[in-house]
């Protein structure tokens, strides 16, 4: 069932073929290209490359392509033999390490990690030195150098492993550490062990291929591919092939292996990024902007993304709007509803990905389904300000708070730096950030969820915004908190005469803080209505965001309403 | 070679679970009062306790030799009495515990012994020969540094655009290929690539720029497209991030998104990476010494193993993992004065 699967991917093909390629080579090699590579023919030493020995010969005049072939066993079973001693006793010290007590379990934590920050050759080196340069002693070698990656690895799978609830319960049943251990833990850290091991063996390939390389590993008259490289590296200037035949095996099986992990991780379906839908670029003209100019025309908007297919989907069917100078707009609609695309949308932030049409979507006579020319988008940084839902993430976490701030200002409005300063302590302490001076040279990790949330209304004032968007600012946030930024929403509002576009689920707080209020559902506008006539809602979804909030006087006997899902799609979503 | 060896590695280095050591630090953090200053000193014992690890591993190497050390070196035909005689200048006749006495003296007083096979000095030699691998791993850290942001920025940013498609495919592959190619294997083609076909470069000897033109490419090249990759993918998961949509919220240009609120986030990862990069890439330095006949402590291993020169092979695993290990701190120094959050305090 799995294996037809696997097939038909492009790794999953290569990795199937190399790996036959590489097993047949391994049992078959040495019994059909046997003679040919130990036939010396002191006629044709030292040959380049011909029809009859595509890799040339060697001092002997053997044929270098047989021998490269038959060096498949050796190389091979080597690395298998390496890696699973890497493996065994990795494992093992990994388990180990789990079961013991906490202080020696630190200690062995703690060597594991001095062992990893050597690098794996000097490891293998220091083992060989111990188990001289024999095939066997390299082999040794290059598998206790990887022990300590898998010990790591396995002491990092098993403490995730351990933690989760049914190894926990497993422990309350009476079941031993041991126990737990061997019928709990370690059957579900394979999977990933798996997925390693094919990784490391690819690895172990090219580090046993180096140590040979250098001499320490298989000896003559025995020879895998590095002694092969080896040789043939100093014979390059008569016969390069001689040195890159060789090479190209070890490339080859190095990949195979490498492919195998990735395969059975099953990640290797690599997602090529979208194809990006490509905008038309604004013309230079600029449209007269008064007062009195409508702050957002907006039309027939739809929105479509890419879906798991590549075919696109549309999420936001037909939505009109518009939003006079100074008026308090809310969109309010359940998840999936594409309340926060369409004012993705009106800011003209949508992603490569989004095919975005309309009929007209005009803020203050910049056309925003186009690419914005220098002018236009020195107003937008100006003029629009957005504020998003997650205030931990929405700000930058390695640039200070006034930094950010001043930016816009210090960019479009060509502010000097002591001017934007000013102004930034200036619209901290207009949303109620004591201490400005100071909070501007903190870091946002240095600021409460709230005060983020104000530092980012601020930094929308740092021009002369005429729209803000407000993408449901205070559902992170605790109700007292939400209060506090509300607030300073206000108070921005009032000292700009800005445009407001607030999203929320939330239709109580809507209505609180709007003067009209649009209903979204499934990607269309179900209702309109001023957000004083509110009682009046004719549409049954409306109705029903309304019955939905409690008040004091909701009977808390009987259960909260439920609104049933339009359908199969905004459950997915 | 010594590059995907750590990708496992990384993996498994960037997911921390033991809730031990974070309590401790806290503890520590708790004493010192600075997050970054918490870090270092951790970092500093690390390193103490290694390098302490490596001193009494060098020691005992000679000794888990299986059978006769002095024989082995000497070879089965060596006289009873030349073996008896090097055994007393080794001082491997003595009792155990004196031996160790002898050894640890002499290193304090910065004595590392004499090379059996040449009968120098093993500081000495070392001295002349680190030179070469220092300069050869730095420069060759400095272009994989280099290169690795341009090309990581860039095809990360055209990545998320979309908009080239079969180029970033392509970019990708390539790196992918580059990072699967050995460095030695790679120096054997740049030989040939460069020394033969057409002769640009010497293919080997020591001392004038165009010397270090080949190695220093042979040895950056799979760094430098591991470190490009590592940039690509922490490009394109910040880009991604809320704080990218807001600066472009802000309608800034271009390149202060990139430069100024996307790279400052990637440092913390890449460095970490560069690590990695750095210890292979004094490790690498082994190989390609050997390949291109420079005099560095890279060739002298090898050379010192083969010959089973025990004195020298101490000193030069010491030199490579004080190297190791000096290289972790520049990194974790370079981690402490450029995270912009502290994160390390966790790491």
């Amino acid at each position: 069932m799995r294996i037809p699967a696997l097939l038909r991917t492009p790794q999953g093909l290569a990795a199937s073929v190399g790996l036959v390629l590489v097993v047949l080579a391994t049992i078959f090699g040495p019994i059909v290209f046997g003679d040919l590579a130990t036939e010396r023919s002191i006629a044709d030493r030292q040959q380049g490359v011909s029809v009859g020995h595509p890799f040339g010969t060697d001092d002997l005049g053997r044929d270098l392509f047989a021998r490269v072939i038959v060096a498949t066993r050796v190389s091979v079973l080597l690395t298998l033999g390496a890696t699973g001693i890497s493996v065994v006793g990795g494992v093992l010290l990994g388990v180990i390490a789990v079961l013991l007590p906490s202080v020696l379990k630190r200690l062995v934590a703690g060597l594991i990690d001095i062992l990893l920050s050597f690098p794996w050759l000097l490891l293998a080196l220091f083992f060989s030195v111990i188990w001289g340069t024999t095939a066997v002693g390299a082999m040794l070698a290059v598998g206790f150098a990887g022990i300590p990656v898998f010990a790591r690895l396995t002491s990092t799978l098993a403490a995730s492993v351990a933690g989760s609830d049914y190894v926990r319960a497993a422990g309350m049943l009476g079941s031993g550490n041991l126990r737990t251990t061997f019928r709990h833990v370690v059957p579900n850290i394979l999977p990933p062990l798996l997925v390693n091991t094919a990784a490391h063996a690819s690895v172990t390939l090219l580090s046993f291929a180096a140590l040979s390389f250098l001499g320490l590993g298989v000896q003559a008259p025995e020879y895998d591919w590095g002694r092969l490289l080896n040789e043939g590296s100093k014979r390059i200037y008569v016969d390069p092939m001689a040195a890159i035949g060789p090479g190209i095996a070890i490339v080859l099986v190095g990949v195979v292996f490498a492919l195998l992990g990735e395969v059975f991780s099953e990640s290797s379906a690599r997602r090529l990024p979208p194809k990006a839908v490509r905008r038309r670029r604004s013309t230079d003209y600029v449209a007269p902007v008064t007062d009195a100019t409508p702050t957002l025309e907006m039309s027939d908007l739809r929105v479509a993304f890419p879906g798991r297919d590549g075919k696109m989907v549309e999420r936001v069917h037909g939505v009109s709007l518009s939003i006079s100078p100074g008026e308090t707009v809310g969109i309010v609609g359940e998840s999936g509803s594409g309340k926060s695309v369409t004012a993705s949308a009106v800011a003209g932030l949508l992603g490569p990905e989004a095919l975005v049409t309309s009929e007209r979507l005009m803020f203050r006579e910049i056309d925003m389904s186009a690419v914005p020319n220098g002018a236009e988008r020195r107003r937008l940084g100006l003029e629009q300000a957005m504020i998003f839902q997650d205030p931990l993430t929405s700000l930058n976490p390695a640039l200070t708070v006034g930094r950010q701030l001043r930016e816009a200002s210090e960019v479009h409005a060509k502010m000097s730096r002591a001017d934007s300063l000013r102004r930034a302590v200036d619209k901290l302490n207009l949303v109620r950030i004591p201490d400005a001076e100071r909070r501007l040279n903190q870091l946002p990790h240095e600021f409460s969820g709230g005060m983020r949330q104000r530092a980012m209304i601020a930094m929308g004032l740092m021009g002369t915004p005429r729209l803000i968007i407000a993408d449901e600012p205070t559902t992170a946030l605790d109700v007292t908190v939400q209060r506090q930024v509300m607030q300073a929403l206000r108070e921005a509002q009032n000292a700009t005469g800005a445009a407001i576009l607030f999203i929320s689920h939330d239709i109580a707080l809507v209505s609180g803080f709007c003067d009209r209020i649009i209903v979204m559902r499934d990607g269309v506008v179900v209702e309109e209505i001023a957000a004083a006539r509110l009682d009046e809602a004719q549409h049954p979804y409306t109705r029903g965001l309304i019955a939905c909030v409690p008040d004091m006087a909701t009977d808390r006997t009987a259960a909260l309403p439920v609104i049933a899902a339009a359908d199969e799609e905004s459950i997915t979503v | 070679m010594t590059i995907p060896s750590t990708v496992v590695t990384a993996a498994a280095a960037a997911t921390p679970t033991e809730p031990s050591p974070v309590r401790r630090g806290d503890r520590l953090l708790a004493i010192v009062g600075s997050p970054r200053l918490a870090f270092l000193l951790k970092r500093l014992a690390r390193a103490l306790v290694a390098l302490a690890l490596v001193l009494v591993a060098s020691f005992f190497m000679v000794q888990f030799v299986p059978g006769d050390p002095v024989r082995a070196a000497l070879g089965p035909t060596a006289p009873a009495a030349t073996v008896d005689a090097l055994r007393h200048t080794l001082g491997l006749d003595l009792p155990l515990g004196e031996q160790f006495t002898r050894y640890f003296g002499g290193l304090l007083h910065g004595d590392l012994g004499v090379s059996v096979s040449t009968q120098r000095p093993v500081g000495t030699t070392l001295a002349e020969r680190l030179p070469a691998t220092l300069m050869l791993s730095v420069v060759a850290f400095v272009v994989a540094a280099l290169g690795a942001f341009p090309i990581g920025v860039a095809t990360a940013v055209s990545a998320r655009g979309g908009r080239r498609r079969s180029l970033d495919l392509g970019v990708s592959s390539l790196l992918g290929i580059i990072i699967a190619i050995p460095n030695f294997l790679l120096a054997v083609v740049l030989i040939w690539l460069f020394s033969i076909v057409v002769p640009l470069a010497p293919s080997a000897g020591w001392g004038s720029p165009q010397h270090a033109v080949l190695p220093v490419l042979a040895l950056a090249i799979g760094p430098l497209a591991y470190l490009a990759r590592i940039v690509h993918v922490e490009m394109v998961r910040v880009l991604d991030a809320p704080y990218i949509t807001t600066a472009r919220s802000k309608r800034l240009p271009a390149h202060l998104i990139y430069l100024r609120h996307a790279l400052p986030n990637i440092v913390t990862a890449t460095l970490t990476a560069g690590g990695v990069v750095l210890t292979g890439l004094v490790a690498g330095t082994v190989l390609i010494e050997t390949v291109f006949v420079i005099p560095g402590i890279g060739s002298t291993i090898v050379s010192s193993i083969t010959t089973k020169d025990y004195p020298l092979i101490q000193g030069v695993v010491l030199m490579y993992a004080v190297l190791v290990l000096a290289a972790n701190l520049v990194i974790d120094l370079l981690l402490a004065a450029l995270d912009p959050r502290s994160t390390i305090a966790e790491a």
